[in-house]
């Protein structure tokens, strides 16, 4: 994984907005790098910065919003020093992105082929009968049926599941390198989702695209991801492959976040592990570990020092006390350490019926 | 389970809940809860699972009388409540039966305060004496739900999404229903909030043995929270069973394709996946009526004479 070419990176970025109340810091100091071909998800609650950081991306932040510091690597040019014009000529071709809601994404009085067609058009090098040609092939790959009659059709006459085929489609237009999907399931019905979290895998299989995946779902991340970074107030608090974070979790944050929702094996008599509190008011960041208020195994220091990223493993980090040589040794929660054996359990079943 | 008459709260005996738009041609009806029977007894918490437009939210509104229901009649402590009723009936179900919405934003009023919100039921319902007994009342319930005294002064407003459910809870919870409708009542909170209402509610549940109708579409949540679940598709209860048996042994190709797609925080689990998709017309109802029939002790499934013949193989 690590020899892989970095499309992407992001280095010790810093998003604050203007407000009426005062200058809210809503990204303090992301890394990430994007490799070619992989799905990164970026997992974390609302107002945690994960959608901030990738409209940062796209050059779409509101007008209030400063990038006070740090750099956005695509192909060896820095995107935060970009203006408009600059910004217009990679997006769509270069990187683009499908937002959570199919229904307000999509105008409501302009035909599908032609919402498909325009930025192909705009864009140029391109004829009209090329263009069509060129949609009607991309609704036929995203799974809408006849898409010959549907190109002339309207949003309304569409349902929830296939007018975020269309989105896809519209992101997919001018052929991308980088897809960023913001939550594109969480509208949806799970029966929906999970088509559409297929047509995303397939799609990105076929066009070796990179994916940032967006979403506060952890069965999602398990379903999409290679590798998950988990953001809380405005930090990447851990990060590492799906399998590290999944069955061996470092930072507390991530224990509550995977203990905290019942899945199936989870019964009725068991408590979920519950994270108290509610996330910080980011007009006024916490002194020291943001999430030590909320940590039951905070220490002196996490209320003082922010935490460094630890290195679990090369590709495994977590910015937690916990994990420095002096701090006592504390185990995952029994709850979550009961799921995981459950799931290793489960795998073993797996195998041997296969 | 014994569905006995004696011990259910609400009993629905063939409910039907139609829309219908236009005039004359272009008259369309949509049959949003077409004929559906289920039983709730005391202390049990039932859950109405399906996907948006199945039915299950017309359901919950159908039962409290924010919509006339079409046909079918609701039976709530035994008594008959899909008729007309007195003003004084009235007020006596809307007491015994409380709703919590899924937007605790929008289902506040934001220029009330919280003891305004919460005190209104104890108010028209004559359930207090005096100002005070109606003060110390409030105080207890936001102890239950987990907000303090000084809460009771302010608005909506100045809460966390969390709060605000806490709040709404707590309006339900004020009259001492016998039966609370919670409609989607965590789904637009975020994942950490989420588990604290759910825990609340699942201590409420035990600790004064509410009788609950959980609608919602996640079907993890429902089988944790409830006892009993019943899955909708297209307006009709397709199956209800007791909640364990209904996640080991699922049998209608909806239930199955249901529980398929539900994403496991397991990355192993979900490399070998196998999703199944459901497709209605794989049912040939034109010359069998299907039913809900009891296939085994408590799990009913709705079919056709010949699909039960092919379901029972399967168990």
């Amino acid at each position: 994984m690590e020899n892989r070419e970095k499309v992407l990176q992001i280095k010790d970025l810093y998003i604050t907005f203007n407000t009426f109340s005062g200058k809210v810091h809503a990204v303090r100091g992301v890394n990430f790098d994007l490799h070619k071909g992989e799905t990164l998800a970026i997992v974390g609650e609302s107002g945690s910065g994960k959608s901030v950081t990738n409209k940062t991306i796209m050059g779409i932040l509101a007008k209030n919003a400063n990038i006070e510091k740090g750099e956005i690597l695509y192909n060896g040019k820095d995107l935060t020093k970009f203006n408009d014009k600059e910004f217009t000529k990679i997006r769509g071709s270069e990187i683009s992105m499908i937002f959570q809601d199919p229904m307000s994404s999509l105008d409501p009085v302009m035909k599908i082929g032609k919402q498909i067609t325009e930025a192909m058009l705009v864009k140029g090098n391109i004829t009209k009968e090329e263009a069509k040609k060129k949609a009607i092939k991309l609704m036929g790959a995203v799974g809408i049926p006849h898409p010959e009659k549907r190109y002339e059709q309207y949003p309304f006459q569409f349902s929830g599941g296939m007018r975020q085929r269309i989105v896809i489609a519209i992101a997919l237009a001018c052929d991308p390198d980088i897809l960023i999907c913001d939550e594109p399931t969480t509208a949806l019905d799970v029966t929906i989702q999970a088509q559409i979290l297929d047509l995303i895998k397939e799609i990105q299989k076929e066009r070796q695209i990179s994916v940032i995946f967006i979403t506060h779902d952890l069965g999602v991340v398990a379903n999409m991801a290679d590798r998950v970074a988990v953001m809380y107030a405005g930090k990447i608090v851990e990060t590492g492959t799906v399998d590290e974070i999944f069955y061996d979790p470092k930072h507390p944050y991530t224990w509550s976040l995977l203990a905290s929702m019942p899945d199936l094996d989870t019964d009725a008599t068991d408590e979920l592990l519950v994270i108290p509190g509610t996330p910080p008011n980011m007009l006024y960041p916490p002194k020291g570990d943001a999430f030590a208020p909320r940590n039951r195994y905070a220490m002196e220091i996490d209320f003082k020092e922010e935490p460094p990223m630890f290195r679990v493993s090369d590709t495994h980090y977590a910015a937690t006390w916990l994990l420095h040589p002096s701090a006592p040794k504390i185990d995952m929660p029994d709850a979550l350490k009961i799921r995981i054996e459950k799931q290793q359990e489960r795998q073993v079943l797996q195998n041997e019926t296969n | 389970m014994k569905q006995t008459k004696e011990d259910a709260v609400l009993r629905v005996e063939n409910l039907k809940q139609y829309f219908t738009s236009g005039f004359g041609k272009k008259k369309i009806v949509v049959k949003a809860v077409d004929d559906i029977s289920f039983t709730i007894n005391k202390g049990e918490a039932f859950g109405l699972v399906g996907e948006s437009g199945c039915g299950k939210t017309t359901t919950g509104r159908s039962i409290i009388r924010l919509y006339e229901p079409t046909g079918g009649n609701v039976y709530f402590n035994g008594k008959l409540i899909s008729r007309k009723l007195s003003k004084e009936e009235k007020k006596s179900v809307t007491r015994g039966i409380q709703m919590i919405f899924q937007d605790p934003i929008a289902s506040l009023n934001p220029r009330m305060t919280v003891k305004e919100i919460i005190g209104e039921g104890l108010k028209i319902n004559n359930l207090c004496d005096n100002e005070e007994h109606m003060m110390e009342l409030i105080y207890n319930m936001l102890e239950t739900v987990g907000l303090t005294k000084d809460h009771a002064t302010r608005y909506p407003h100045e809460f966390s999404g969390g709060q605000r459910q806490r709040i709404g809870i707590a309006r339900a919870l004020i009259t001492n229903p016998d039966l609370v409708i919670a409609d989607e009542p965590i789904s637009a909170l975020d994942v950490s909030i989420q588990a604290q209402v759910l825990n609340l509610l699942n201590e409420l549940k035990k600790k004064l043995g509410l009788t609950v109708l959980f609608i919602a579409h996640d079907l993890s949540v429902v089988k944790y929270f409830s006892d009993t679940i019943g899955v909708m598709y297209n307006g009709k209860i397709v199956e209800l069973a007791k909640s364990e048996e209904l996640y080991k042994y699922p049998l209608h190709p909806y239930t199955k394709s249901l529980l398929s797609a539900i994403p496991l925080a397991d990355p192993n689990y979900e490399r070998h996946r196998k999703r199944i998709y459901y497709d209605p017309s794989i049912h040939n109802y034109d010359k069998e009526e299907p039913e809900l029939v009891e296939i085994r002790p408590g799990h009913f499934i709705y079919a056709s004479k010949s699909e039960i013949e092919q379901y029972k193989v399967l168990i």
